[in-house]
C-alpha cells in the first residue's frame, strides 16, 4: 500500500500599509465612499501614467530582509495582461522575470520542532478594485455588479514559498509566522478576514520518498488560518482518493468552501491563462543601492523570533508569556517600554501583571494597549508598592482598576483612599490588643495549644482595618499578645 | 486691418506675436481670422474634428487684457494652436479618431496642455487623426479622412494629418501632433510644413493617449523652424507625472537658431538614398543637401544597414505595447459599451469589436500574438534586441557626423485608397521615420521641394537631446530657401472638392 507525502507551497499577498497607492497619490484609507480615492492613474484613464511610490519599495525591502532574501539591485515592473472589470487598465503592473527579492527562508516552530521553509521570491504589484455583486453574494445569481476602484492600485507584495511544507499544520504555522513578521516590521495589518493578508495554496502529493512532484492544484478563497489548514487537509485526502482509485489528479484551480469544508473545481476544463508578461515601458527599471539596503536593515524592527529569544534569556519568560506578549504589537510595545525602565530581574513580575490583570481590563474595555490610561510608569509604581509591602496584592488589583479608569497615579489613589497597608506596628498593636482582649474564649483556646483559633482574630483585625493590615504581621502580633497574657 | 487679414493665416507665429505686441491685432481678432479661415476651407479639408470657440474666446479676452495692461507675456502668448485629438483636454472630448471614444470627455489636462496654457497659447480645436495614431494617411480616422491641402485627391499623411493640414492651409499657425513611427514628420512632409519629434523623454506623455509607450512623443508643427524652437521651449521639460520623462535640462532652443551650418558634418544613409526612394524625392533631397554644402556643411553617403530591419522591428514592438495600452478600452468605465451583449465576455468583445476600426484591431491582434506564450522570445524579445542594434548603429554614426539626413518619406504624397488594401505597403511609408523612434532620437522634417505640385520633406536626425543642431540647420535652410513660404491655393480648394466629392469612397 503506497504511502503518500504531501507537498505544499503557499503564495501570500500582503497589503502594504502605505499612506498612498503604488503608482499614484491617492489615499489607501479603507472605508471611503466608492470611487472617491481615485484619480486618472488608478482609474486607468486614457493618457494616465504610473509613478512609483518609494515607500512601497522600502516596505518590500523590509520584507525581503526579514526573510533573509537577496535584494536585487535591479528589478523590473511587468504588465500582466488580462481582462476583468475590476482591472481598469486591462493589465496589472506586477513583477515577473526580475522581482525585487529572490531566495530567503523563514523558520517555523511546529509540533515536530523547528523547520526552515524556503522563500522563492518576493515581488511588488498593484491590487485590483472590488466588485460588489447586487442581488446575490457571489457572481452566480447576481443581477449586476458595481465596480469600486478605491482599492485599485493599492500596494501588495507577493511572497512565494518553496514547496517545502509537508502538512496542513505546517502550512498554518507558516501563515501565522509570516503574519507575525509582517505585522512586527509594521508593513501589513495581517488580517486574513479583512483581506490585508491573502493566501493561495499549491497542493500536490507523491509517493513517499519519490523525487518528482505530483500534479498540483491551486486552492483559493482561504480567508483564515484555519481555512488554510482545513482546505489543504481536504485537498490532500481528495487527491489521495483520486490516486488510489487509479485516476490522475487534474491540474486545476479549486475554490475552498469553508461552510462545506471542501474544495471545488472552478471550471470544468482549466484554460491556463497566458498573461503575456512584458516589461512595462511606462516605468524604468527599479535600481536599489547598497546604502539604501543598509539603512533599511538598520531601521528594521527586531523580528519576533529574536524577541522571543531575548525575552527568554534576559527576563526568564516562558513560552506562554512570550506568546501572549507577541500576539499583539501594542502589548509587545507596552511590555518593552516597561521592561526597559527596570532591572531585568523585575521584568517577570511586571509581565505577569501585563498579561494578566492589565490584559483582562484592556480586553473587557475593548481598548488597545496603545491607548490605555495605565502607563508603564504607573504599572511599575504599582508593582513596586506591592513588592515593598505598602499595599497587598488584593488592594493592588483594585488600584489598577482605578488607574485604568482615571489615569491617576497609584500613589495618589492609595493616599486618598487611605489604602496603605497598615504595617505601622503602633497603630496596629492597639487594634490587635483591643480585639484580643474582646475574645477571652479564643485566648483560652490558643493557650491550650489551638493556635489556629487565632485565625478568627486575624479576620477580625482585617475587618477592623478594612483589609489594610498586613495579615502576617497581624497574626504575629495576636500570638505575641496572647502569649503575654 | 483688411490687408493684414488677407494673408494673416499664413504668417508665422512669431510674426503674429509681433503684430499682437504692436497692437495691430487683438487676440480676439486673431481668433476671428483663423476661425473664418476654418469656416472657409474646413468643410473641404476636414482637418478638424471639433472647435473650441467658447473657451478660446474666453482665453483671448483674458490675454487681451494682459497685453493691454502691459504685462510681460511669453513669446507665443495669444497664438492659436490646434491639438491632435489624442491629447487630453479637461472637460473636452478626446476621441483619438475612434468610435470607441466618440463621447469620451477627459476630466484632466495633459501636462503639455497645461504648459501651453501657462504660456498663454490658445487651443482652438482638436484635429483629425488616424484612429489611435495607427496609420500614415489619416484614412483610418473613424470619422472622415482629411484632405491634403495641396491636392485634395491626396492624403495629408498620418497619423497627425489633421494637425499638419490645418497649419498648411492656414487654419492655425501652430499645432501639436504625436509621433510614434513618423506621425508628425511624415504628414508635415506631405503637407509642406515643419514638424518635429523631440528626443524621447523631452516632452511629457502624461495626457497623451498611449499608442506605444516606448516610442510616443508629442511635438510641434509649424510653418517655420523658428516657431518650432519657440514651441519646444514651451512643451519640453521633466514631468513628475511621467516616469519616462527625462530630467535633462532644457536649453533655450531659440538661442541655437542662428548658428548656421558651417562645418556641419552630414551623413546620408545609403539605404534611404537609393532606388527605394522615388526619384523626384531623391532629387529634391540632393538639392537640399547641396544647398547645405553651400553654407559650409559637408555631406556623404554612409552605410546604415540596420535601417532595413527598422520597419519589422517597429511592427512588433509598437503593436505589442499598443495591445496592452488599448486593453483599457473594454466598455466598463468609459467609452462605447455594447448594450446588447448578455455576458461580460461578449460585452467586452462587442464593445471592442464594434468600437475599434480594422487597422486598430489588426495591430492589437499582431501585438497580442507577438507577446503570447511560445512567441514572445522569437518576436518581442528579438525585436527589442534588434532595437538595441539600431540604437547602437546610430550612436556609431553620430561619433562621426553631427546630423543624419534622409528624405522624410520615400515617396511623394499618395492618393486616397492607394495603400488601404495592403497594410504592409502602408507600413513602408514610414521606412525613413521609424528608425528614429526606435533609437529615441530627435528629428525634424522641413519642406525641401515640390514635385507635381506636392510637397517633399527633408528629415534631419540628431543625437539624443541635440535638437539644437537640427534647429540651427533647419533655420539656416529656411533663410536660403522659400519652400516653407509656399502656400496651397486656398480659393481653388472649395471648387475642386465639390467636384471631387463623389469619387471618394470613404
Amino acid at each position: 500500500m503506497l504511502n503518500f507525502e504531501s507537498v505544499i507551497g503557499l503564495e501570500v499577498h500582503a497589503q502594504l500599509k502605505t499612506r498612498t497607492k503604488t503608482f499614484c497619490g491617492c489615499s489607501t484609507q479603507f472605508g471611503a465612499a466608492p470611487n472617491t480615492n481615485v484619480c486618472p492613474v488608478c482609474l486607468g484613464l486614457p493618457g494616465a501614467l504610473p509613478v512609483l511610490n518609494k515607500k512601497v519599495v522600502e516596505m518590500a525591502i523590509m520584507a525581503g530582509l526579514a526573510f533573509h532574501s537577496q535584494i536585487q539591485p535591479v528589478s523590473v515592473f511587468a504588465r500582466k495582461n488580462y481582462f476583468y472589470p475590476d482591472l481598469p487598465k486591462g493589465y496589472q503592473i506586477s513583477q515577473y522575470e526580475l522581482p525585487i527579492c529572490t531566495g530567503g527562508y523563514m523558520d517555523i516552530q511546529t509540533s515536530e520542532g523547528t523547520k526552515r521553509i524556503g522563500i522563492k521570491r518576493v515581488h511588488i504589484e498593484e491590487d485590483a478594485g472590488k466588485l460588489v455583486h447586487q442581488g446575490a453574494d457571489a457572481i452566480a445569481g447576481a443581477t449586476s455588479s458595481l465596480v469600486d476602484l478605491n482599492r485599485a492600485c493599492t500596494p501588495l507584495i507577493e511572497i512565494v514559498s518553496e514547496p517545502d511544507l509537508r502538512s496542513p499544520e505546517e502550512a498554518r504555522v507558516y501563515m501565522e509566522t509570516l503574519r507575525e513578521i509582517l505585522v512586527f516590521i509594521d508593513i501589513c495589518d495581517g488580517n486574513m478576514e479583512e483581506g490585508s493578508l491573502r493566501a493561495d495554496a499549491n497542493v500536490s502529493i507523491r509517493p513517499k520518498g519519490a523525487v518528482p512532484l505530483g500534479t498540483r492544484t491551486e486552492v483559493k478563497n482561504l480567508n483564515s488560518f484555519r481555512s488554510v489548514e482545513r482546505a489543504i487537509k481536504y485537498e490532500i485526502s481528495r487527491q489521495t482518493e483520486v490516486l488510489k482509485s487509479g485516476s490522475k489528479v487534474i491540474q486545476q484551480t479549486r475554490h475552498y468552501d469553508d461552510a462545506a469544508q471542501k474544495t471545488q473545481a472552478l471550471r470544468e476544463k482549466e484554460e491556463s491563462h497566458d498573461y503575456r508578461y512584458f516589461p512595462d515601458p511606462d516605468l524604468t527599471p527599479l535600481r536599489i543601492h547598497p546604502e539604501d539596503i543598509e539603512r533599511i536593515q538598520k531601521e528594521l524592527p527586531e523580528l519576533p523570533q529574536i524577541k522571543r529569544g531575548r525575552y527568554q534569556q534576559s527576563y526568564g519568560l516562558g513560552k506562554f508569556e512570550c506568546d501572549v506578549i507577541l500576539s499583539d504589537v501594542n502589548v509587545m510595545r507596552y511590555f518593552e517600554t516597561t521592561a526597559q525602565k527596570v532591572e531585568p530581574v523585575s521584568v517577570k513580575e511586571l509581565a505577569k501583571w501585563i498579561i494578566g490583570d492589565l490584559n483582562a481590563l484592556t480586553k473587557e474595555a475593548r481598548q488597545s494597549f496603545s491607548s490605555i490610561k495605565v502607563t508603564p510608569d504607573h504599572l511599575i509604581q504599582l508593582v513596586t508598592l506591592i513588592q515593598s509591602g505598602k499595599i497587598s496584592g488584593k488592594i493592588g488589583k483594585e488600584v489598577l482598576s482605578e488607574v485604568f479608569k482615571s489615569g491617576e497615579d497609584p500613589e495618589r489613589i492609595i493616599q486618598r483612599s487611605g489604602a496603605v497597608q497598615i504595617s505601622d506596628t503602633g497603630a496596629l498593636r492597639e487594634i490587635v490588643d483591643h480585639i484580643v482582649m474582646a475574645h477571652p474564649e479564643v485566648i483560652a483556646k490558643v493557650k491550650r495549644g489551638k493556635t489556629q483559633s487565632a485565625d478568627f482574630l486575624i479576620g477580625q483585625v482585617m475587618k477592623k482595618t478594612k483589609g489594610m493590615a498586613k495579615p502576617d504581621l497581624a497574626r504575629q502580633m495576636i500570638l505575641e499578645k496572647i502569649a503575654s497574657l | 486691418m483688411k490687408e493684414i487679414q488677407k494673408d494673416l493665416f499664413f504668417k508665422s507665429a512669431i510674426e503674429l506675436s509681433r503684430l499682437l505686441r504692436e497692437g495691430q491685432l487683438t487676440c480676439t481678432s486673431l481668433l476671428d481670422a483663423f476661425y473664418a479661415q476654418i469656416e472657409q476651407v474646413d468643410s473641404s479639408i476636414k482637418a478638424f474634428l471639433r472647435l473650441e470657440k467658447n473657451r478660446a474666446y474666453e482665453e483671448a479676452d483674458t490675454i487681451n487684457t494682459r497685453f493691454q495692461k502691459g504685462d510681460a507675456l511669453p513669446p507665443l502668448a495669444g497664438i492659436p494652436i490646434a491639438l491632435k485629438d489624442n491629447i487630453c483636454v479637461q472637460n473636452s472630448q478626446t476621441t483619438c479618431g475612434s468610435k470607441i471614444l466618440e463621447n469620451y470627455i477627459s476630466p484632466y489636462n495633459a501636462t503639455l496642455v497645461n504648459k501651453l496654457k501657462s504660456h498663454s497659447l490658445i487651443p482652438i480645436g482638436k484635429t483629425n487623426m488616424d484612429e489611435f495614431a495607427m496609420g500614415s494617411s489619416t484614412e483610418n480616422s473613424a470619422f472622415y479622412p482629411t484632405r491634403n491641402p495641396w491636392n485634395s485627391d491626396y492624403v495629408p499623411g498620418g497619423s497627425s494629418g489633421g494637425s499638419c493640414a490645418a497649419v498648411a492651409i492656414g487654419e492655425a499657425p501652430l499645432a501639436i501632433g504625436s509621433d510614434t513611427g513618423g506621425s508628425i514628420r511624415q504628414p508635415a512632409s506631405f503637407c509642406g510644413v515643419v514638424g518635429m519629434k523631440p528626443t524621447y523623454g523631452r516632452v511629457s506623455r502624461y495626457g497623451l493617449v498611449a499608442f506605444a509607450s516606448s516610442l510616443d512623443q508629442m511635438g510641434p508643427i509649424s510653418r517655420t523652424v523658428e516657431d518650432t524652437a519657440h514651441l519646444l521651449n514651451v512643451i519640453c521639460g521633466h514631468d513628475p507625472h511621467d516616469s519616462t520623462s527625462s530630467p535633462a535640462s532644457v536649453p533655450d532652443f531659440t538661442a541655437a537658431l542662428h548658428r548656421g551650418v558651417q562645418g556641419l558634418k552630414i551623413g546620408v544613409p545609403s539605404e534611404l538614398f537609393n532606388e527605394s526612394i522615388q526619384s523626384k524625392v531623391k532629387a529634391s533631397l540632393e538639392q537640399g543637401l547641396n544647398r547645405l554644402k553651400e553654407g559650409g556643411a559637408t555631406w556623404e553617403v554612409i552605410p546604415l544597414p540596420v535601417v532595413e530591419y527598422a520597419v519589422p522591428t517597429y511592427y512588433i514592438i509598437a503593436p505589442a505595447e499598443a495591445s496592452a495600452n488599448l486593453a483599457r478600452f473594454d466598455g466598463v468605465r468609459y467609452g462605447y459599451r455594447n448594450k446588447e451583449a448578455q455576458t461580460l465576455k461578449n460585452m467586452m468583445k462587442q464593445s471592442r469589436g464594434k468600437g475599434f476600426g480594422r487597422e486598430v484591431q489588426r495591430r492589437i491582434i499582431l501585438g497580442t500574438y507577438a507577446l503570447s506564450s511560445g512567441y514572445y522570445d522569437a518576436y518581442y524579445l528579438k525585436a527589442q534586441k534588434v532595437r538595441t542594434l539600431i540604437k547602437e548603429a546610430f550612436q556609431k554614426a553620430f561619433a562621426k557626423y553631427d546630423v543624419i539626413i534622409t528624405p522624410t518619406s520615400p515617396t511623394l504624397p499618395f492618393r486616397f485608397g492607394e495603400h488601404t488594401q495592403d497594410p504592409l505597403s502602408m507600413y513602408l511609408a514610414d521606412i525613413a521615420t521609424i528608425p528614429v523612434n526606435l533609437a529615441g532620437l530627435p528629428a525634424l522634417s522641413i519642406p525641401c521641394g515640390f514635385a507635381k505640385g506636392l510637397p517633399i520633406g527633408m528629415q534631419l536626425i540628431g543625437k539624443a537631446f541635440d535638437e539644437e543642431t537640427l534647429l540651427a540647420a533647419g533655420h539656416w535652410f529656411q533663410t536660403v530657401t522659400n519652400f516653407h513660404k509656399q502656400t496651397p491655393n486656398v480659393i481653388s480648394i472649395g471648387k475642386k472638392i465639390k467636384h471631387q466629392n463623389s469619387t471618394l469612397n470613404k
